[in-house]
């Protein structure tokens, strides 16, 4: 899709994503301690400004004041750039967002934005690798936490960024797993063509939104604990673990630099919401009401922020409710739980797809069979690999405890 | 039927997925705690606006108590003082004289010291004092920005002089012509919260031990205050 718009209307876009994820960022964070204090019964901050909404803005101030230490002894260079890392992944994957309805979703281009003759979404960049796009900065934002807490050149952080390397590397299979299955069902990778298909396609019955979820539940459900996960958030904080690791990676960072940690982190927040909203829920679309074409956008980012509003809500809600589960079970649930349901789901995705549309005749019949075959097989096997490999060690589980019990 | 009924049903049945894994699975009951939470009221106070009301018998800080007509409860015994685990309490008593009475006995305190900085709030000096002179009172808030300001003296403890009633000293004169009767009369100036400007609730003076009076206030009303002359001494005398 190449676009020729002006400049102004890229401006405007830019503009708009970083005013709604900075300030929604901004919002999360008094607003998740509001909302942890009231699950806690009790108020949370409530004295700067109405109903304390400025107090990121005056610990944003503090921190910019505050010393910023670096310890002797780190790598200077990549202690600078770690936490800037975070934050610039963070800002660059919110390009593949859209924020409004875009022109073509619904007649006459309503709920897109139409100023000065131009009608448009707001959308940094409709990449035709969006997915990828938005899987490669969660990589990199890795990268964030594994330097910080390796030129920090002190224990905790060290183990804090092993820690968050095993973690969201493994989880990132997981989401990737997810990921797939809903490119293989809308059949592109361009954000724009999957938030189409959710307002446009007919689901279940004319009126049921065209949700993604719905088809695809494990998949979201899947993708809904690894994003978890991969922003490092409770109960999967085991990069941070104050309990146990001080700070994690950030134990040795002050300052601005540590403000731009807590940015990161709570950015991954909003940016993991709007991924999974764009996905699986329909991003911006919904009903405009019968608004007027110019204006009916608002309604269609009314939808969009409710909609990640609910998501960041149930981070909160997580954080609230479950302790820090603990981390040979956070890998075992990645890679024995996640990643085979991940695989099982892609493969049944897949063969729905092909049995769907894979051209006429009945060879589509024999690969969507073949799929679902091998999918079976998996089933039946994998529980007699597993006894055989524990017939390799020897013994079975209850076997080794009765001899550790005679040893 | 139409588009937007269909819709609203599907809006509907979400709500009641979610409210159903909410209250029927085990998982979901877990979530639902800080959800119902959240409805009921905090357990928090807003403290510098509404603080959490103290006990009845709360020791606060120190309070010097006052008789009706503003004479000094203290008689500079040092009571207190002895009964101090903490040595907190510097009392420096003296002679009233004829022309300046600050108390109805012999001595007064010339000098009363409470230092917060050693006060442990354990509430034996007010145990010992034989007069109900010092009480506690329900203030908390005693931090200063140096230990100095720490050592209240008799002008911060005094309670706050009773409605009609002279500063002292009096003169010897004036408290003959008023003829109370101090000791096992009428008990004055009830202990005030926040140091003396916020006048207790009816259910938390039924607690208040200082506030034990003998005899009716009311059967003995105060003669009109003068500023000392003879002939009002003389007239009360007359009556006495």
């Amino acid at each position: 899709m190449t676009e020729t718009l002006p400049l102004w209307v890229h401006l405007v876009r830019v503009l708009a994503a970083f005013a709604f994820f900075l300030l929604g960022t901004a919002l999360l964070i008094w607003g998740e301690r509001r909302m942890v204090a009231f699950m806690q019964s009790r108020l949370g901050p409530n004295r700067v400004g109405p109903f304390g909404m400025m107090q990121t803005l005056v610990d944003g101030i503090k921190m910019f004041f505050k010393e910023d230490v670096t310890p002797g002894g780190v790598d200077k260079f990549i202690f600078g750039i770690a936490p800037m890392v975070g934050v610039i992944v963070g800002f660059l994957s919110i390009a593949v967002v859209p924020l409004t309805a875009l022109p073509g979703m619904y007649p006459n281009d309503a709920g897109a934005i139409h100023v000065g003759g131009e009608v448009f979404g707001l959308q940094v960049a409709d990449l035709n690798v969006g997915l990828l796009w938005f899987l490669a900065m969660g990589s990199i934002h890795v990268y964030s936490v594994v330097l910080a807490g390796w030129s920090s050149k002190s224990i905790y952080p060290l183990l804090g960024g092993v820690r968050s390397t095993a973690q969201m590397i493994s989880y990132e299979i997981a989401q990737g797993l997810a990921v797939a299955s809903v490119f293989i069902y809308v059949g592109s990778l361009r954000v724009s063509d999957i938030v189409m298909i959710q307002a446009t396609g007919v689901g279940l019955a004319d009126g049921v939104p065209n949700w993604l979820a719905i088809p695809l539940l494990p998949a979201f459900l899947i993708f809904v604990v690894s994003m978890v996960a991969e922003a490092g958030r409770p109960p999967f904080d085991m990069a941070e673990a104050e309990g146990e690791l001080v700070g994690g990676f950030h134990t040795e960072y002050s300052g601005l630099r540590f403000g731009m940690f807590m940015l990161a982190e709570f950015m991954s927040v909003t940016i993991m919401s709007s991924i999974i909203v764009t996905m699986f829920f329909g991003g911006p679309a919904g009903p405009t009401f019968g608004l007027p074409v110019g204006i009916a956008w608002v309604a269609s980012l009314g939808w969009f922020t409710a909609k990640v509003f609910f998501f960041v809500f149930f981070f909160v809600l997580l954080r609230a409710a479950l302790p820090r589960i603990r981390y040979d079970r956070l890998m075992n649930l990645g890679w024995k739980v996640m990643i085979p349901a991940g695989l099982v789901w892609v493969l049944i995705t897949a063969s729905m797809v092909v049995a769907n549309d894979g051209g006429s005749g009945n060879g589509r019949w024999v690969v969507a069979g073949a799929g679902f075959v091998v999918v079976l097989i998996a089933w039946v096997v994998s529980p007699i690999l597993t006894q055989v490999s524990d017939l390799g060690h020897g013994a079975s589980p209850d076997e080794h405890r009765t001899e550790e019990v005679v040893h | 039927m139409p588009t937007w009924i269909v819709t609203l049903l599907f809006y509907v049945a979400l709500v009641a997925v979610v409210v159903a894994w909410l209250r029927g699975t085990v998982l979901g009951r877990g979530f639902s705690v800080p959800l119902r939470t959240m409805t009921r009221p905090v357990e928090t106070f807003e403290y510098p606006e509404s603080p959490k009301p103290v006990a009845p018998r709360f020791h606060g800080r120190h309070q010097l108590n006052l008789y009706e007509d503003g004479l000094e409860k203290c008689i500079g015994c040092e009571l207190c003082a002895w009964a101090c685990p903490a040595d907190a309490i510097y009392v420096q008593g003296a002679e009233n004289t004829l022309l300046e009475r600050f108390s109805p006995g012999e001595r007064y305190a010339e000098d009363y010291q409470i230092n917060y900085s050693r006060c442990i709030f354990c509430g034996l000096c007010i145990e010992a004092c034989p007069t109900r002179a010092l009480t506690m009172t329900h203030e908390y808030e005693l931090s200063e920005p140096d230990r100095q300001a720490l050592v209240y003296t008799k002008d911060r403890l005094l309670a706050v002089l009773p409605e009609g009633a002279m500063a002292t000293p009096h003169t010897d004169a004036e408290v003959r012509a008023r003829g109370l009767n101090y000791y096992g009369g009428p008990a004055v100036t009830p202990p005030a919260t926040k140091g003396g400007t916020t006048v207790l609730s009816a259910s938390n003076r039924k607690f208040q031990r200082a506030n034990q009076v003998l005899g009716e206030l009311h059967d003995h009303p105060l003669p009109a205050m003068t500023d000392g002359s003879d002939e009002a001494a003389a007239q009360a005398g007359d009556v006495n």
